[in-house]
């Protein structure tokens, strides 16, 4: 379980976070969603202890701030936005770089398994400043994979968290990346992550949390969060909230002029 | 299901490589240091010596003195101090995230010369207690605090929320020298002639005046520095991905970067106390074993540590034979064969560094 109570957080002059709650269930895949500067990025970092912040933060039951680093790294890997790597590292290095902390070294396969994973099977032995933006990005998710491989110990659930990990990707590998942070839900594991495509989120999260101006505007299902009335006052803008006979969910924004037509 | 044989699986394994580089680089240092014990203006033999020495045989005083007093001393103020140079400069690379990051480019040798100078000039003005404590240590000492103090300043100026910035770092390196030199050059205008005798010694940036006392006295230093550097590896390999992710990772960031920093300024402050400002070893060592065998600073810092000793060796060997009886300063050797590697380097990383 992973929750967070009144979290306000302060960088420089700014309030950026005004009493925020939070849950997070394992199990489940939770999604931040919400406008530009919203405050879905530093909801997360606040969730992995990145920042220093008033309130507090419970990640299974134990204080956040009381975990050591190295500790805390074998129970949550996070995956940023966008990750520079210094020196010309190969992709295998890179993502064993993830099994530092020596919890998950046992399985020397890792390396390759989490390449598998996320589609780059076969890419170890090439540079990463060599690859594409997407490949770059998949290759930090399978460094994360490998941290936390297994979605729960002893009991213990393991979490991932990510920083719109289908930002710089096509549609296919959306889906792909979408999938296993799915698939990691399923087998017990944790999953929050800051989404700005509405679309995916519907078809994959079974929690949201709609963030407006630095406050929770709404918090629960897909079904419960996603209502036009919602979600065009969070993003300013006319979205309609369609649900087909066939099943699913699909979103879509109309021009301004139509909602006066009607 | 796909077996890996351990042919494809070295294909992206450097680290076979790295270790062959070690024993390699071991292999190359004592040969570099038996050639340094050998050369000298004096005709002196260490194996006749050693020889004799062993068997019983009188050893003239001559021979003693150039063998145990000369050229010992010599050899190992030049491991220790190109060790130490080449360290640094890999720790420094490792903490600014970025390969140009060298102590002396980014003005941590001219704070350490600072406080070397500082130690010289206004020793005299030290409580007369503390002044006889430091003793010999005072001068290494002072000058481990000029490089600690330049490298906290630097990375205050160069890293902005967990990013360093290639072009504030080189410039604001600019400036931190700038200003050390000025200082220290108001500290030569203060003193006086015995004080002066002293600061040409000190700044002649050479191995030459080598001897067992100065050794010992910033030995220590260095001898700390390259034992816990290693221990650094882990978190330099971690802290590539920048800091927040260093920390996602399980690093203890903060204190990663105090201590690396005072590694860093130990060597540096140290070699740079012993031996003046000696150039471009701290870049080119790292930078070679990069390409050779990958970034990786679990084997990156001990590969640099023996190549740097080996390469001063070697140009101390060559400023001793290029104008024999006489020799070239050990600078000019170093700037001469590293000022082109250097350029090189920079070349190959226009594109890359977006200056």
């Amino acid at each position: 379980m992973l929750e967070a109570t009144d979290i306000t957080v302060r960088l420089g002059r700014r309030e950026i976070l005004h009493g925020v709650d939070f849950r997070a269930r394992p199990g489940e895949l939770t999604a931040i969603v919400g406008p530009n500067g919203s405050g879905k990025t530093t909801l997360l970092r606040a969730l992995t202890g990145d920042l220093s912040q008033d309130g507090r933060v419970r990640l299974n039951g134990q204080d956040l701030s009381s975990l050591r680093p190295w500790v805390l790294a074998g129970l949550r890997g996070v995956l940023p936005q966008a990750t520079p790597l210094a020196f010309p590292f190969t992709v295998a290095e890179v993502v064993r770089l993830g099994l530092m902390g020596g919890i998950e070294a046992a399985e020397a396969d890792l390396v390759p398994k989490a390449l598998a994973r996320v589609g780059l099977a076969g890419f170890e032995g090439s540079y990463f400043q060599e690859l594409s933006g997407g490949e770059q990005q998949r290759v930090q998710l399978a460094r994360v994979l490998a941290q936390v491989w297994r979605p729960t110990a002893n009991g213990c659930p393991h979490w991932l968290f990510l920083d719109e990990p289908v930002s710089s990707l096509d549609i296919g590998h959306q889906l792909q990346v979408m999938r296993v942070a799915r698939d990691y839900a399923d087998q017990g594991g944790g999953v929050v992550t800051v989404m700005h495509d509405l679309n995916l989120t519907a078809m994959f999260a079974d929690r949201v949390t709609l963030l407006a101006e630095g406050r929770v505007l709404a918090q629960g299902t897909p079904a419960d969060v996603f209502r036009d009335e919602a979600l065009s006052r969070a993003y300013r803008c006319p979205i309609r909230v369609n649900t087909p006979p066939e099943g699913g969910t699909y979103l879509l924004p109309h021009a301004a002029g139509q909602v006066a037509a009607e | 299901m796909v077996v890996i044989s351990p042919d494809t699986a070295a294909a992206w394994d450097r680290a076979l490589l790295a270790r062959r580089t070690t024993v390699l680089l071991a292999l190359v240092l004592l040969t570099v240091a038996a050639c340094s014990l050998t050369t000298g203006a004096a005709g002196t033999s260490p194996w006749t010596v050693l020889a004799d020495l062993l068997a019983g045989r009188e050893v003239t005083v001559a021979d003693r003195v150039v063998l145990f007093e000369i050229r010992l001393p010599r050899l190992a103020m030049g491991a220790l101090v190109g060790a130490s140079l080449a360290v640094s400069g890999a720790v420094m690379q490792g903490l600014f995230r970025n390969p140009l990051a060298d102590p002396g480019l980014v003005g941590v040798s001219a704070g350490a010369g600072l406080g070397a100078i500082s130690a010289i000039v206004l020793g005299g003005f030290l409580p007369a207690g503390l002044a006889a404590a430091l003793g010999y240590y005072a001068v290494p000492v002072a000058a481990f605090l000029g490089g600690w103090a330049s490298t906290l300043v630097l990375y205050g100026i160069a890293t902005r929320r967990g990013r360093t910035s290639v072009a504030t770092m080189l410039l604001g390196g600019i400036a931190l020298g700038a200003l050390a030199g000025a200082l220290s050059g108001i500290l030569v205008y203060m003193a006086d002639d015995a004080q002066l005798r002293d600061l040409t010694f000190w700044g002649l940036g050479s191995l030459a005046g080598a001897t067992w006392t100065k050794l010992a006295a910033a030995a220590p230093l260095m001898c700390l520095a390259l034992l816990y550097a290693p221990t650094l590896a882990r978190g330099l390999n971690g802290l590539a991905l920048g800091e927040a992710a260093a920390f996602h990772i399980g690093i203890p960031v903060q204190r990663l970067k105090t201590v690396a920093i005072l590694t860093v300024a130990g060597a540096t402050g140290a070699a740079v106390a012993v031996s003046g400002g000696i150039g471009f070893i701290g870049i080119v060592v790292p930078h070679l074993l990069r390409l050779a065998t990958g970034p990786d600073h679990r084997y990156l810092l001990v590969n640099a540590a023996l190549l740097g000793a080996a390469l001063l060796i070697l140009a101390d060997v060559i400023a001793r034979i290029v104008i024999a009886p006489a020799e070239l300063p050990i600078g000019i050797v170093t700037a001469v064969l590293g000022g082109p590697v250097f350029l090189w380097i920079l070349l190959r990383q226009r594109g890359v560094l977006d200056l």
